[in-house]
């Protein structure tokens, strides 16, 4: 059997809507390429094996872990990541209820909780906090304590209902 | 006014969209090297020979440097031992950098730092206390000891007395953003951009490292993804490596430690193991307390000396203790050399105390809590409790600590009653006992717990701070401080004591990057004195300027300087009202200066640290916890179920900002107390480095009824509006969650269960067992 090849392939990747060609090294993580080649720096690293869920971002509409992914493996798939999601002058409503609930503190976990509760929210319109608790125990937050991150997701939820202003 | 509102952290809008930019983040120059260290596997021996051929021939590899390659000091210590950031022939622990690999890629320097070969010649490592007693391995020469009265007079007069060792683990930082340093050579200097909390310091060690001066090296901090006291001092060696690789091939230099890299080589939470002693006459009153405390400081001295400090000084807990005796060994070993950790050893020296007096209160046959309500401080007047022991005359006393500071403004007593009732304390009391009489398998246990934390540096020399604020002739305003920003919400408080000063909307106030260049000589963002400090100096700046605009505005309208307000957007004397943008366009043309710095250096306090007398700390701040917890019987498994805080942040700057430090600080604190475990096998490796086999809490772990409220009382000492800091405090409310634990234990049978922290399930299960009566 040969040795893997450490030559780049050229990769033609969709992210966020556009298509991106890179030359990476096959084993090169999904997480590295859209941080050093496609310069999308929301998507953070905290753990680099799949705990922490910092890196969180969605395939195809689901979320996963880019930090355990190979780029190679994302041709013929769409990524999705916090980019996408919102801009600071046009939040989302999970991203304005983040916000305004003080759902954050270093900021460094929340992109990745905002790409975990973005695709929940839109398969689950009316979890209880039971549910978000649930949820949220997927990625790690070192500094709230949990609470006003569960208080923002309930809040955006019901916004998304409109049953709040 | 701003000050005292709920408003977000600065950057909420970038945090949510992934958009704050953090130092890995910043993008580099496209010949950009990647840096890492190579680390040794031994945890104590001299390095005999050092094969680095197979490292400078790997694919991407650009330099290799040792310790013989640092041009200039080889050092990173914030303390005045030297510590070398690459190991200078001898390595002391499993972890320790000993070479330095530049590479084009952040993959290729990690691949290349595995290819050395070491030949090691082992000696004899100091891994436990035991051993490190055994061998005398001690900083300072041996035992520090501190106390006041006579400890054996106190314990002939006792009538109850308990003795016992209580074990307390270290933590991880586990600061979700790793440590990170850039260096971009800039003419004759280097720019450093780190994750730091200290970047003054940093700018210290590597114009040492770079055989310069200061002002040939300029710091520049946006923002940390976390720093919890991990990025007081650990950052350094990244820093340094940085700069003295960027000098050595001309390139800027990035590295960022992967996780597991970040938990071998950084340092963490100092373990304890406290003796304790301590004695009470018939009706409670504690007349003799002994500890000894035994730390193990990993290899180099770091902040270990403070952090001990600190222990001993919070030994006390909140108790007025006549007679009490404090030895502190700060031993040498061969670990990670541990390091500032949100509370600095505090935390540990009052949960060694707590538990002390729990277990003097099971011995007693006594309720913990009122056993806790009767040795508190003398209550400050018109915070009165019923229960508070005093002078019978009414003659009011402040108590007095073990090093002799006056305790003036304890409220603790209020702050008890206040929550017990709020908690309803008594009736669950009794609620949690009937559920044990009832379930033999899943039992209950409750706790209150308070918190007495001193506020300041103990270094004297640490409580200062600068501020530079300018004013621009458009009416906004930018300012810069010495403190940096983890997350903590502090150039949020900061911006509204401006915008409070200059009567304009937070918005019109910009906060930059911490930088060496707009504000000189700082001290660590530490110690939670980040607001009161910063806060300060900030206001002194705006101060002066607001002075100028209203001597310019009396000018013109005949007010008396005194007069002009600044308010709602506008500045008012008598009957002209001009928006401050207009009156900032104005002073700018009549060639009024709009710039100033400030400066605070914190009043009243001084520290003799050999004698450990004097007054450390401008003041207290307090608060209190009520826990309870379940725990199974058979598997040891444990869950907190409620928890309700009471905690005191003076006249809160920011209320959302200050119950956030609270609940993330006791939850922290509870990972510390409960899963967060550590552990080193026997030839001293780590063996929890990542958050796979290293747990801190999840959302699952958090108490499903958590209510946390504000003791809104102004500090009695003038500080920023009368504020309180509150970035450690609440970490010890999270003693309350380990008691709780260990009230559950003692209703498993008549003996004391002698839990350790943390408390994992395989520890309860040990206590459970002691508690019916297993040796």
């Amino acid at each position: 059997m040969s040795a893997p090849t450490q030559d780049p392939l050229t990769l033609s990747l969709s992210v966020n809507g556009e298509t991106h060609e890179v030359r990476v090294p096959a084993r090169k993580l999904l997480s590295d390429v859209l941080r050093d080649d496609i310069g999308l720096t929301g998507t953070h690293v905290g753990c680099e094996h799949g705990v922490c869920g910092a890196c969180t971002i969605l395939i195809d509409g689901r979320p996963a872990r880019a930090c355990l992914t190979f780029a190679v493996q994302m041709e013929g798939h769409e990524v999705t990541t916090i980019e996408a999601v919102g801009r600071p002058d046009t939040l989302s409503a999970l991203q304005q209820a983040l916000h305004e609930e003080h759902g954050l503190q270093c900021g460094f976990c929340t992109p990745g909780i905002v790409v975990t509760f973005e695709h929940y929210l839109r398969e689950n319109t009316n979890p209880t906090a039971e549910d978000v608790r649930d949820v949220l125990s997927g990625n790690l937050c070192r500094c709230t304590g949990y609470q006003n991150i569960v208080v923002a997701v309930l809040k955006a939820a019901a916004r998304m209902r409109g049953e709040l202003a | 006014m701003s000050v005292g509102t709920r408003k977000e952290h600065d950057s909420a809008h970038l945090h949510v969209t992934g958009a704050a930019r953090y130092v890995d983040d910043i993008p580099c120059p496209a010949n950009t090297l990647h840096l890492a260290f190579g680390l040794s596997s031994e945890a104590h021996a001299g390095i005999t020979a050092l094969d680095l051929e197979a490292v400078r021939a790997a694919p991407g590899v650009v330099a290799v440097l040792t310790a013989a390659d640092m041009p200039f000091a080889n050092n990173a210590s914030p303390a005045p031992e030297p510590e070398p950031v690459l190991a200078e022939g001898v390595v002391h622990y499993v972890g320790q950098p000993i070479f330095l690999v530049a590479a084009t890629s952040h993959l290729a320097a990690r691949k290349a730092a595995r290819l050395a070969k070491v030949d090691y010649e082992p000696r004899p490592a100091i891994l436990t206390v035991e051993q490190a007693l055994a061998a005398k391995s001690h900083f300072e020469g041996g035992p520090v000891i501190w106390g006041r009265g006579d400890v054996a007079a106190g314990f002939a007069q006792a009538v109850h007395r308990v003795e016992g060792s209580f074990d307390i683990g270290g933590q991880e930082h586990f600061y979700l953003e790793g440590q990170a340093a850039l260096a971009l050579p800039e003419d004759q200097g280097m720019v450093i951009r780190c994750s730091s909390q200290h970047p003054t310091e940093v700018q210290h060690k590597v114009a040492d490292a770079l055989g310069c001066a200061m002002h040939d090296v300029r710091v520049e901090m946006r923002r940390m993804g976390g720093g919890f006291g991990g990025k007081e001092s650990q950052g350094n060696p990244l820093a340094i490596a940085c700069a003295v690789a960027a000098r050595a091939t001309g390139r800027p230099c990035k590295m960022r430690y992967d996780r597991d890299d970040d938990m071998m080589i950084t340092g963490k939470r100092h373990d304890f193991r406290v003796r304790y002693r301590i004695g009470a006459d018939a009706e409670g009153r504690i007349v003799a307390a002994e500890f000894t405390h035994l730390v193990r400081c990993g290899w180099s001295p770091d902040l270990s000396l403070p952090v001990c400090d600190r222990a001993m000084l919070h030994a006390d807990s909140a108790y007025d203790l006549p007679n009490i005796r404090i030895e502190s060994h700060r031993l040498r070993t061969n670990s990670q050399s541990a390091t500032a950790f949100r509370g600095f050893g505090g935390p540990q020296g009052m949960i060694a105390t707590e538990v002390a007096l729990d277990h003097l209160a099971h011995a007693m046959g006594r309720d913990p809590l009122e056993l806790r309500q009767r040795n508190f401080y003398a209550e400050r007047p018109g915070a009165a409790c019923p229960r508070t022991p005093g002078d019978i005359s009414g003659i009011w006393k402040a108590g007095e600590t073990h090093y002799g500071q006056p305790v003036e403004d304890f409220i603790l007593g209020g702050i008890t009653e206040k929550l017990a009732q709020s908690a309803d304390f008594a009736a669950r009391r009794a609620k949690v006992a009937a559920w044990n009489d009832a379930n033999a398998t899943l039992k209950r246990g409750l706790s209150l717990t308070p918190v007495k934390f001193g506020i300041s540096f103990t270094l004297t020399q640490l409580n200062q701070a600068g501020a530079l604020v300018h004013v621009y002739s458009d009416g906004s305003i930018q300012l810069n401080h010495g403190g940096t920003e983890m997350g903590q919400g502090l150039h949020r408080k900061v911006c509204q004591v401006a915008a409070s000063i200059f009567g304009v909307r937070d918005e019109e106030v910009r906060i930059t990057a911490t930088a060496t260049d707009k504000v000189p000589n700082t001290s660590a963002t530490a110690a939670s004195s980040g607001a009161d400090l910063n806060g300060m100096a900030v206001k002194a700046a705006c101060e002066t300027i607001k002075a100028r605009l209203a001597a310019f505005m009396a000018e013109s309208t005949g007010c008396a300087p005194g007069e002009v307000r600044f308010e709602a957007g506008e500045v008012r004397a008598g009957e002209t009202a001009l928006p401050f943008a207009t009156v900032a366009r104005q002073a700018h043309a009549a060639r009024i200066s709009l710039s100033s710095t400030g400066f605070y250096a914190t009043p009243r306090i001084s520290w003799d640290r050999i004698k450990g007398q004097g007054r450390p700390f401008f003041y207290f701040a307090y608060g209190a916890a009520v826990t309870e917890v379940v725990i199974d019987t058979l598997t040891g498994e444990n869950r907190i179920l409620r928890t309700d805080i009471l905690h005191d942040a003076g006249k809160s700057l920011n209320p959302a900002i200050d119950i956030g430090q609270i609940e993330g600080g006791y939850i922290q604190g509870a990972g510390w107390l409960t899963t967060e475990e550590l552990v080193w096998d026997a030839a001293g490796r780590l063996r929890t480095h990542a958050p796979s086999t290293y747990k801190i809490p999840a959302c699952s772990d958090r108490p499903r009824i958590f209510n946390v409220a504000l003791w809104d009382e102004p500090n009695r000492e003038e500080t920023i509006y009368r504020s309180k800091a509150v970035g450690e405090p609440p970490f010890m409310l999270a003693i309350s969650a380990f008691l709780a634990l260990e009230d559950a234990c003692r209703a498993c049978g008549p003996d004391w269960p002698a839990l350790r922290a943390p408390a994992t399930p395989e520890a309860v299960l040990d206590a459970v067992r002691r508690a019916r009566g297993a040796a």
